[in-house]
């Protein structure tokens, strides 16, 4: 399987005279752990908004999975198999923790279970199920015990670790998580590594989108640095950490 | 409660306030009844996209108008069949017409559905506040079609004459009594909707939309289309709604049937009431209802009005979730309490 | 064809036009850079009619003159109305449901107490200029059409300016797109926004004076104002004032043009269906923020 699960090919946007994005080139193959790294506002949730359908990008194209994304809206892209959290939390607000984790097993896990386009198959989760499934996934990002509590009542570390969870309900062959370990201490963060690491074992293709160089050396095997909207490094972590280009524009500071 | 169950729990105290008010001897009742119970299957309707999906609907008149025209429109077929009709038809039609409430209800559902369903794809993709809007300005856009429509009767409005009594084989059923239990019906049937919605996994996709519309998209939630389920929905109802008050109110013209206190009034009682469960827009709309035929009566239908619109102000200011959510809130901290102080 | 009429008709709904630029000025700011879908404006334009109605009647004032008295008070208005809308909605990002129903209750109240206090009468103001017509050939202008007009555009261009030119109008500006970097620069986003909106009601002063100078008014007149006021803010641009006067004179235009030869019934409907036209038709531009 040689085709990469993710090829973005000369991608740009803009907001009306301000360039976010401009000429973007990156392949991420199945199964890879690739490292996101760049100042603030150097367009990484630019980024992954335009991969994932939020935003649409105006030149340039994503293919994921060797399917053409033009057109698709964010929720298709769901379906087929893509996941982000966001870097800003946003949990619906009105539902608890755990209800919070249900409209991905709802809407995407259970929607592709219709689709026979879907390589994987995968079975309709009954409702016990659905339930058991957001208990393993609390406890895997470690909010068993918030699971009836609204999304006002957690902290913001306890909020990140529900974006991450909710997309991971989704079930999905790539997960981008944008900056999901901000505020966290050390040993949570190795946590998360760890967690994230296991998820890569099990075969989802993971994009981390991180500041904590402890986190995305531990965790990449490629690392790619984003700098004013281009990309600037793109290799093995020691490598690019020794760029000169690199610690000028980013790490150096 | 399973839902087949609630529906006939919800249809037998329905059929018990009906023969109480029957019993009480009052007509009176009845006509004021089917007021705040017409209400109530508005608030329960507006509530289904505008308090579970979070999109504000101005132009609820719009959608009541749509029932109460088409019956209108029918109406006038049904008593002139030799005009309207050509000869191959009329006796097939004559068999049919005038066409039975719950028939006329049915179509008037399916029209005011159907409009729901193309504004919502117009105007849906766009920010809430641009369907709102849209919402308005539909209710305009068609008032000045009705009123430019000489066959409902324009400007000048139409007469609907209902004969005064039903019979259903040897039962003779005074038309009033008739109409107030088909409203009850359709109480019954709108909450029965609303209540299945909510504890199903479409209620859930309503509240990730209105929660954050753009956190459901990649949660994998297909928003237009749920957008557009709750706006054909809450049209629906709107137009059954409003399909057989022209037999209630015999004569109708479009500065009634398109009447702004529609709007204010579906927004204020469920926005009153409650817009996080089915029984909001029920207690919002008999509270409310019910206070404006009184005002109505001892003061003028303004005051009434002014009323509604004075507490929807203040309510959303001050009371956000409404009597039932404070209720429910009130509820679960004493809850709480007690399980602490165990 | 008759250009007398079509060329009467035009000029009308040029002046028509420019007294609509006037009314959706505040809207252009509440709503294009504040994001605050105000639709109570067009309540505050009428009480701001009946005002220099009740004046005028009984001290016999222009109703400009009252309308430019009585500007601080509106202003202060939308200041207190920004605030509670704030402090309700805004700061807990509630605007889009509660806040609509908010201003859309304000709109209503507003009418409905009209009533109660005036009646469904329409009302109209005396000043000597507002029979006058200028006529050249078969051509007529009326003045209680062109004065309103004239002032009008003038009250824009002077907003334009204040906007562009003023520390505090360009922070207004500022505060739509870049919250932090204000902050940044010790000015306070929420008082900015708080002068913006206070600002927006103030137009709505003169513009009712404007309106009632213009026609007769009635307490629902408002209603048919939401229409056109939107229509235009989405024709022109949000952010744009020279775009909305231009999409303000278009509408005039097409109203006077739709009311001499199809008649004055059809009338409420073609803002708002211009409005719906626009609104399907022109998604791309109005997708999203």
């Amino acid at each position: 399987m040689s085709q990469p699960l993710l090829e973005i090919t000369n991608l740009g946007k803009r907001f009306g005279g301000f360039v976010a994005l401009e000429g973007i080139n990156l392949t991420v193959q199945r199964g890879e752990r690739v490292g996101l790294i760049g100042p603030n506002g150097s367009g990484k949730s630019t980024l992954v908004n335009c991969v994932c359908g939020t935003l649409s990008n105006e030149t340039g194209s994503v293919y994921f999975d060797g399917q053409d994304m033009n057109g698709l809206s964010a929720h298709q892209r769901t379906h087929r198999g893509m996941a982000r959290s966001f870097q800003l939390p946003r949990p619906f607000g009105s539902l608890t923790v755990q209800d919070n984790l249900r409209i991905p097993l709802l809407y995407t896990v259970n929607a592709r279970a219709h689709t026979a386009a879907d390589t994987q198959t995968r079975s309709h989760l009954s409702p016990a199920e659905i339930d058991a499934r957001c208990a393993e996934l609390l406890g895997l990002v470690g909010l068993a015990d918030k699971a009836d509590k609204l999304p006002r009542d957690l902290t913001q570390i306890e909020m990140r670790k529900l974006e991450l969870a909710r997309a991971m309900a989704a079930d999905p062959k790539l997960l981008i998580a944008d900056e999901s370990m901000a505020g966290l201490s050390q040993s949570e963060v190795a946590d998360i590594v760890a967690l994230l690491i296991k998820l890569n074992e099990r075969g989802i293709t993971i994009i981390l989108i991180e500041h904590i160089m402890s986190a995305v050396m531990s965790f990449s095997q490629r690392l790619v640095v984003l700098v004013s909207g281009r990309k600037i490094a793109d290799g093995k972590p020691e490598a690019v950490v020794n760029d000169p280009q690199v610690i000028g524009a980013y790490l150096g500071q | 409660m399973r839902t087949p169950i609630f529906f006939i729990v919800a249809l037998l105290c329905g059929t018990a306030v009906f023969g109480a008010a029957l019993w009480s001897g009052n007509d009176y009742i009845f006509y004021a009844g089917y007021v705040v119970l017409h209400f109530i299957v508005l608030a329960t309707a507006w509530n289904i996209l505008g308090g579970y999906c979070g999109y504000v609907n101005f132009g609820s008149a719009a959608f009541f108008a749509i029932g109460a025209y088409s019956t209108i429109a029918l109406h006038k077929l049904g008593t002139n069949i030799s005009r309207y009709f050509p000869d191959a038809i009329a006796p097939v039609a004559e068999l049919i017409m005038p066409l039975p409430i719950p028939v006329l209800i049915l179509i008037g559902g399916c029209i005011a559905g159907l409009v729901g369903l193309g504004t919502g794809y117009l105007t849906l993709r766009l920010r809430g506040a641009f369907f709102a809007i849209a919402t308005l300005a539909l209710a305009v856009v068609l008032q000045t079609l009705v009123v430019n429509w000489e066959f409902v009767g324009g400007a000048r409005g139409a007469y609907v004459i209902a004969p005064q009594t039903l019979s259903i084989g040897n039962f003779e059923l005074r038309y009033i009594h008739y109409l107030a239990f088909i409203m009850i019906v359709l109480v019954v049937i709108a909450i029965t909707v609303a209540r299945l919605i909510e504890r199903s996994r479409l209620g859930y996709g309503f509240a990730s939309i209105r929660d954050d519309e753009l956190a459901a998209e990649a949660c994998g939630v297909p928003t237009l289309r749920l957008k557009l389920i709750a706006t054909t929905i809450s049209g629906a109802l709107m137009g059954m709604a409003g399909a057989p008050f022209p037999y209630y109110i015999n004569y109708l013209d479009p500065a009634s049937a398109f009447n702004l206190s529609y709007g204010v009034n579906s927004i204020a009682m469920p926005m009153i009431g409650g817009t996080t469960s089915w029984m909001g827009p029920l207690v919002g709309a008999i509270i409310i209802a019910t206070l404006q035929q009184w005002m109505t009566v001892t003061f003028s239908s303004e005051w009434g009005v002014l009323f509604a619109g004075a507490l929807l102000i203040i309510f959303v200011i001050l009371a956000p979730k409404g009597i039932v959510g404070h209720a429910q809130d009130f509820l679960r901290r004493r809850r709480q309490q007690a399980g602490a102080n165990r | 064809m008759d250009f007398t009429l079509l060329i009467n008709a035009l000029i009308a709904g040029l002046l028509l036009g420019g007294f609509y630029a006037a009314v959706t000025v505040g809207i252009s700011v509440a709503f294009g850079i504040l994001d605050i879908v105000n639709i109570a404006h067009p309540g505050f334009i009428i009480l701001g009619a009946y005002i220099a109605y009740i004046v005028n009647q009984s001290f016999g004032v222009d109703p400009i003159l009252i309308a430019v008295v009585v500007l601080p008070a509106f202003y202060a208005l939308g200041a207190l109305t920004y605030q509670i809308y704030y402090l309700s909605f805004e700061r807990y990002g509630q605007e889009a449901l509660r806040g609509l129903a908010f201003f859309f209750g304000l709109l209503f109240v507003t009418e409905v107490a009209l009533i109660l206090v005036f009646g469904v009468d329409y009302r109209y103001v005396q000043a000597d200029y507002i029979d006058r017509v200028f006529r050249f050939g078969p051509f007529a202008i009326p003045m209680r059409m062109l004065i309103p007009c004239v002032l009008s555009l003038l009250m824009v261009w002077l907003l334009h300016l204040y906007l562009s030119r003023t520390f505090t109008g360009r922070a207004i500006m500022a505060v739509s797109q870049d919250q932090q970097a204000l902050r940044l620069m010790a000015v306070d986003p929420i008082r900015i926004k708080r002068i913006a909106f206070a600002v927006s009601i103030g137009t709505a002063a003169l513009a009712g004076a404007f309106l009632i100078i213009i026609q007769p008014v009635e307490p629902s007149v408002g209603r048919e104002f939401i229409g056109r006021v939107f229509a235009i803010c989405v024709l022109g641009g949000l952010q744009s004032l020279p775009g909305t006067v231009i999409a303000a004179l278009s509408l005039g235009v097409i109203e006077s043009i739709t009311t001499t030869y199809a008649g004055p019934s059809w009338a409420p409907a073609v803002a708002f269906g211009v409005l719906l036209l626009t609104l399907a038709l022109r998604p791309a531009g109005l997708l999203g923020r």
